[in-house]
């Protein structure tokens, strides 16, 4: 009798969790909240990139609470007996690659979720030759373009100019994967200020383009310093480890080598895609 | 003058990529491109041989005067070495990187 009682009391104490597969580039990250309107929020947020089916190889606990939400503090991303420390004024987390489990704690807001996974795909794609990278990208006739510059170079106008047969992708964050002899971009629900999610898809990149402000439509050839140094200087990368380090720039002067870098000037009207094919 | 003896550091990251050698420090991500002459200093840099060979050779490679390109190879170095991607030292250095640059 006394142990019915117990049980009872188990179970009526009982705390469901919930569980959300986000799936970008290929990579699923299951979020395990017990915060039911949480749960929620990441479902619209991430409409499109939560996978039912994928098996995910990350998971991570996500404690939603009053934890803070200044993002003023500086980002601290470093290593330590082979875990990972991520640390902002908003959130909090520790992740162990090699068991693939981790945690968050955060107050329920979507920044920090959204800054969170940022960070882990950047680690995720920097041991596989692949990057994110402050740029645009879109898919035209199979083929993914990459359009990139820092805040003003024109991501978001070129996104918003894209003619119907175009994909887009990103306007603001792209997810670039080794492919190969060659790269993938990705969708991501990393959004600028065109405020839209890409499409969840992805095909090999064929061209990336550094935009400049312009008199008129015209693309020109970069030397290949050039675009490695502007390609390091877009690429998201967080982590303080020297070893990471070594690794972007080996991705970086990778992706030079095999994918045409051009410098686009462009006006701002949509004949701008008439170059782009 | 003392002697000065030059090696690359190991926490660093370089390629030569179109005609360019390219290198990164590992510790503060500072990105440098090299031209012909820093690329044989660079290249020549295996703790072992002193700087006044290095430049002897540059001066023989591409017709320098001497005071000049000691002046130069020794701002070169110099900058470097503040980023860690050089290590100077008025002895030869017994275990410099072995390899330090990818694809020379």
């Amino acid at each position: 009798m006394e142990c019915q009682q117990i049980r009872r009391n188990e179970l009526s104490t009982a705390i469901q969790t919930h569980e959300v597969a986000i799936e970008i580039g290929g990579i699923p990250v299951l979020l395990r909240t017990e915060d039911a309107s949480f749960r929620d929020l990441l479902e619209n947020r991430y409409a499109g990139f939560v996978s039912r089916t994928a098996r995910p190889k990350f998971e991570f606990d996500v404690d939603v609470g009053p934890h803070g939400a200044s993002t003023d503090e500086d980002l601290q991303v470093k290593i330590q007996a082979g875990k990972w420390l991520l640390r902002r004024g908003d959130f909090n987390s520790e992740w162990d690659p090699r068991a693939g489990k981790g945690w968050i704690r955060q107050s329920a807001n979507p920044y920090s979720i959204d800054s969170v996974l940022r960070i882990v795909h950047s680690l995720i794609l920097a041991r596989e030759g692949g990057f994110l990278v402050h740029s645009a990208s879109a898919i035209r006739t199979g083929r993914a373009f990459l359009f990139s510059g820092l805040s003003g170079a024109g991501k978001t106008t070129i996104s918003r100019l894209a003619p119907s047969d175009v994909t887009l992708l990103t306007d603001e964050i792209s997810y670039v994967r080794r492919d190969g002899e060659g790269y993938r971009a990705c969708g991501t629900p990393f959004a600028g200020e065109l405020a839209r999610l890409g499409e969840n898809c992805s095909a090999p990149v064929a061209t990336l383009f550094f935009l400049e402000q312009g008199p008129k439509n015209q693309i020109r050839p970069i030397s290949s310093a050039d675009a490695v140094r502007r390609l390091l200087r877009n690429i998201l990368f967080f982590a303080d480890d020297p070893d990471l380090v070594k690794l972007v720039f080996r991705s970086a002067l990778d992706f030079v080598t095999l994918v045409p870098v051009r410098r686009m000037t462009f006006l701002p009207d949509e004949r701008v895609w008439e170059l782009v094919d | 003058m003392t002697e000065r003896y030059i090696a690359r550091s190991s926490a660093i990251a370089a390629r030569m990529l179109g005609g360019e050698m390219m290198i990164m420090s590992a510790v503060d991500s500072t990105f440098f491109t090299l031209n012909e002459v820093a690329t044989i200093i660079w290249q020549s840099a295996d703790g072992r041989t002193s700087l006044s060979e290095i430049i002897e050779k540059v001066c023989r490679e591409f017709e320098v005067e001497p005071d000049s390109a000691r002046r130069d190879a020794e701002q070169f170095v110099d900058e470097l070495s503040r980023h860690g991607i050089l290590l100077i030292s008025d002895k030869p250095i017994d275990n410099p990187s072995t390899r330090p640059t990818e694809a020379l």
